[in-house]
Order: C-alpha cells, then sequence, then structure tokens
C-alpha cells in the first residue's frame, strides 16, 4: 500500500507546478481548468479526466457530499483541508464543522449524515469501535479498524502526522520531580490532579487505561476542555499538576510544557486519517484525501495549528497555503 | 414524555444519590453559587438603584448601562476571566454577578423613584432626614419592586450558575457537561430537570419573602387596585 501510494505523491505535483507556472499570466478560467485536469491525470489515474471533459454531469450525480470535524481546532484545520482539497477536484462539499465528541459525531457517520470526517485512528478505535481493543501501533490500529468497523464505514490511507494524547506537565514539575516518562507518576500521583475533557474520566485511554497500564490513581479529575485553553490555563495555574494535552498543541513549545513519554502506549497511536462513509465517496475524493494523508507529517501539524491556535490565521488561508506547498492546492 | 422517561432512568439510579458527585451535594453547589452571586449583585445593585430612585441623578445613564450589560455573553466572560485571573472564586463570581444586576437596579430603581411625590412632600413636611425619608417611606413602598428585582436576579443567577462547570467546577451543571460530553442523555436531562426545580424553588421562595418584606398598608392597597 505504502510503496505505491509514495510514488504517487512524488509523481503527480511535478508536471502540475511546471503547468501552472505557465499558466500565471493566462486569465481565462478555461484554461486553467484544463491545466489542472492534466496535472491530476498525471498523478493518480483516470478519476479526475473524465470529471472535468464534462463537468456538469458527474457533480450532478455524486451530489454532495459533507465533511464534518470534531469541536477543536486542529480537526476543524483538518477538515477545512479536505475540504478545499475536494474542491479543487470540482466535487461539491457541505462543511459541518464543529459538530461535538466523537460520541456525538460518530453516529452520525455512521447513519451517513456526515460523509468524511479526518479521525485519528487510535482513539476512533478504542472509545467507539472496539472499547477492549488493545491496538497500539499504528499498522495494529488500522488493522484493527479494517476488522472491526460497521461495513458502512472505512478508514483511508492513514498520514505519518499523530496527535497523541499525552500526559503533560510543566518544565518546573518535570525537573523538581525528575518525570520523562508516565511511569515515573508512580509516587507523585496520588497528590496530583489531573486535568482533561470530561470524558477522559470514563474514556478507555483516560482514567481507566492510566490505572491499568500504569497503576496511577490521581488524587483528583478536574473536567476541562480538550487541550483547550482551560486545560491549558489550569496546568499554568496550578489548578491541576497534569493534564490530557494533544501532542501536536502549540502551547507545549509557547507554555514550556512536558508531554511525558508513554512506553507501555496507554495512548495508541494516532495517525490523522479520514474516516470515510462508503457510499459517500467516489474514487476521486478517496484518492484526493490518500493524496494528502501522503504528504501530510506531525510537524507540518504542529506549525498548521500554531498559525491559527496562537497566530490566529484564517483556517482556510492556512489550509490552502499547506496545499498549495504540497502540490495539492 | 422522551425527557422525562430520560431523565427518571438517569436519577433512579441510587448511584446518583451519594458521594461527591451525587444530587444532593451538586444541589448545594449550585445554591451556593447563587447564593454568593446575588448577594454581591444586591450589595452592588440595591443601594445603587436607591440612591438614583432617591435622587434622580444619573437614572437615564445608570438603567441603560444596566440593560446593555445584559447583552454580555456569560459564558464569553467565564472563559475569558478564567484564561486572565486563573481559576479563582471571581472567574466564576463576576460573571453571574454582571447577570444578576441589571435586574435587581432596573427595578430597585423604578421602584424607589416611582414613590408618589405627595408621599415625598408629606414625609419631608414631617421634619425627616433624606436617610429617615429613603428607610421610612421610599424603601417600603418600593418593596414589591424591590422583591420582584431580586427574584428576577436569583432566577437568572440560580439558572445560569450551570456555567461553573465548564472551568471543572460543581453545580448541576456538571450533569449536563458530562452528559454531553458522553451522549448520556439521561444524565443531561436529569441535571436540567433539577436546575428547573431549582429556578421554581427559588420563584417560590421569594413569593414567600414578598409576603413578608412588604408593609401590610401596601398590601392591602394592591388588593384593593
Amino acid at each position: 500500500m505504502f510503496p505505491r501510494s509514495r510514488f504517487a505523491a512524488i509523481a503527480s505535483p511535478r508536471p502540475r507546478r511546471n503547468l501552472r507556472a505557465g499558466a500565471i499570466g493566462g486569465l481565462a478560467l478555461l484554461t486553467s481548468l484544463g491545466l489542472a485536469a492534466c496535472g491530476s491525470s498525471g498523478g493518480s489515474g483516470s478519476t479526475s479526466s473524465s470529471s472535468s471533459s464534462n463537468p456538469l454531469a458527474p457533480s450532478a450525480a455524486k451530489g454532495t457530499v459533507v465533511v464534518g470535524s470534531a469541536n477543536f481546532p486542529e480537526n476543524e484545520l483538518l477538515a477545512e483541508i479536505y475540504v478545499l482539497a475536494l474542491q479543487a477536484k470540482h466535487v461539491k462539499v457541505t462543511p459541518k464543522f464543529n459538530i461535538g465528541a466523537r460520541e456525538v459525531y460518530y453516529p452520525q457517520i455512521q447513519k451517513g449524515s456526515i460523509s468524511i470526517i479526518p479521525e485519528y485512528n487510535g482513539a476512533l478505535l478504542t472509545t467507539s469501535v472496539d472499547t477492549s481493543s488493545t491496538a497500539a501501533t499504528t499498522a495494529q490500529v488500522d488493522a484493527a479498524l479494517t476488522a472491526k468497523l460497521p461495513s458502512t464505514l472505512e478508514i483511508l490511507t492513514p498520514s505519518s502526522a499523530q496527535d497523541k494524547d499525552s500526559v503533560t506537565v510543566t518544565q518546573a514539575t518535570a525537573k523538581k520531580d525528575h518525570l520523562t516518562s508516565i511511569s515515573d507518576l508512580k509516587p507523585f500521583a496520588k497528590k496530583m490532579a489531573i486535568g482533561g475533557p470530561p470524558e477522559f474520566k470514563t474514556r478507555s485511554d483516560g482514567l481507566v487505561g492510566l490505572k491499568k497500564n500504569y497503576g496511577l490513581t490521581f488524587g483528583s479529575f478536574v473536567p476541562l476542555d480538550e487541550s483547550g485553553p482551560l486545560t491549558l490555563a489550569a496546568l499554568q495555574d496550578g489548578k491541576v499538576q497534569a493534564a490530557d494535552v494533544f501532542t501536536t498543541t502549540p502551547q507545549i513549545v509557547t507554555d514550556k510544557l512536558v508531554a511525558l513519554a508513554d512506553p507501555k502506549f496507554n495512548f495508541a497511536a494516532q495517525n490523522v486519517i479520514p474516516l470515510v462513509y462508503k457510499k459517500a465517496v467516489t474514487p476521486t475524493i478517496t484518492s484526493t484525501l490518500n493524496a494528502i494523508s501522503q504528504r501530510l507529517t506531525t510537524n507540518a501539524l504542529l506549525q498548521m495549528d500554531k498559525a491559527v491556535i496562537i497566530d490566529h490565521a484564517n483556517y482556510s488561508t492556512v489550509a490552502s497555503a499547506w496545499l498549495k506547498a504540497v502540490g495539492l492546492g | 414524555m422522551s425527557f422525562f422517561s430520560f431523565a427518571w432512568n438517569w436519577l433512579k439510579q441510587p448511584a446518583q444519590w451519594h458521594g461527591s458527585g451525587g444530587i444532593p451535594v451538586r444541589i448545594l453547589e449550585q445554591l451556593g453559587y447563587t447564593a454568593l452571586a446575588l448577594l454581591v449583585a444586591a450589595l452592588i445593585a440595591v443601594p445603587l438603584g436607591i440612591l438614583i430612585g432617591h435622587t434622580g441623578r444619573g437614572a437615564l445613564a445608570v438603567v441603560n448601562v444596566a440593560n446593555a450589560w445584559r447583552a454580555i455573553p456569560t459564558l464569553g466572560l467565564l472563559v475569558l476571566l478564567t484564561i486572565w485571573l486563573g481559576f479563582n472564586v471571581l472567574a466564576w463570581l463576576v460573571p453571574l454577578v454582571v447577570l444578576g444586576i441589571p435586574p435587581i437596579l432596573v427595578n430597585v430603581y423604578e421602584g424607589v423613584a416611582g414613590v408618589d411625590p405627595e408621599l415625598r412632600d408629606a414625609a419631608r413636611g414631617m421634619g425627616m432626614t433624606p436617610w429617615q425619608q429613603v428607610r421610612k417611606v421610599e424603601v417600603p413602598v418600593a418593596m414589591p419592586l424591590i422583591v420582584l428585582g431580586l427574584r428576577t436576579g436569583a432566577i437568572f443567577v440560580v439558572a445560569t450558575a450551570t456555567i461553573a462547570a465548564y472551568i471543572g467546577l460543581g453545580g448541576l451543571g456538571r450533569y449536563i457537561i458530562d452528559g454531553l460530553a458522553v451522549s448520556n442523555y439521561g444524565e443531561v436531562a436529569g441535571g436540567a430537570l433539577f436546575v428547573v426545580l431549582l429556578a421554581l424553588a427559588v420563584q417560590a421562595l421569594f413569593i414567600g419573602v414578598r409576603r413578608v418584606a412588604v408593609p401590610k398598608g401596601l398590601r392591602q392597597q394592591g388588593r384593593a387596585s
């Protein structure tokens, strides 16, 4: 699966970029459409050339796909990337962002009221598909998902970008108690308050998992938000001494935090992966989303997160700049 | 039907009634937040309302500012203050006080300003000092509106104190936020049901307060008119 995709990833942007450069002087819309079609047919097969030969008929047949997102910035940004890339391939898209936690949006995509959502493979598996799963690595998690997902759903190519939950402490706490790994918390957990989203209390990779995998029982749990402003403020403020913070949260750098290592894989692999409602996707959609996955890295994701969260850049500006940079814009 | 059956299935479980996250504790927390916020709001709004009602000075500005204040989004203010001030009492107290002040202030002002001018003249003619006029005439006459203002403020605050749960505190909002996070609608409905019941209880309490606080003469007058 991987080698073939990687060749496609390398092959497609180059001819397109050359053609784009030639097209700068040209103003006609028809010209640019024609060039885009040439570029993508060089990359990922015949799917998009057929759609551009008769732009009206296929889009009407395809209808509209609904791209959803969970209720935190990075997921909305990823959804925005999906939307812009699909629109560039002339797919009609209805964005339905900021839906809620997985417990809320997962039943919706199962019914098909959402067609596509950017997912994190590990969390998807352990919160919604198979709560008893012990799969930890990317390959294990994807295999378990492929086997256990309802027949209406499928996962596409995983990206190398990972946004894992982590137990995060301040650098000061880490230094004082010599913490580098979650295991190091053993003597301190009883005196610590740990913060996280409300669902962290009952999720199998939340408090339940930390007790099972590391034998940790925290002094108290403070329900806050999903690695958001309240969680970060609570860490700075000392309201909590540890918190569930995502590994691509830009404040890990700006607020001087330490995401503790997770040697026992309490938090399973969290590769960004498109979860799709099978009936809603076409080969064009699949190849477009897979092309995104092949190019997305954790560092790229961290930089984009910083741009929208810290620098308050516009989501679609950041998303389209990245798509352009990797040759998908 | 489904709302009540959801709520009933949740609250009939004995586990909901015990421990630090049990319903009795959450209700007490909710009442605690409400009582403190209402007290602070009343300490600010009642004297201010009496002052501008008595003197008539700055009435237009204060009442308009108070009404414009109602547009401040309480949840937004809560998150903003939490990030600015950290997790201390002010983070949740200020938004609830801001919510509670306008109805109290506007009603107290209207009550005191609306006292019959002939009554004021009579009080002055009897040789009362301004303080005596306020204490013995204006406040008792304005009492129905003062109590109404406190009642409205209390209902606003008791229903909105659920937002304290948003910053990791307790109260009945805990059930609504935690329940929504995991689609446990029984928990959400149960929490919402108790908020409604508390608001009704507060309403009933202030109807009782009105009986006691409004002077006998005014009560009869009210019945006659």
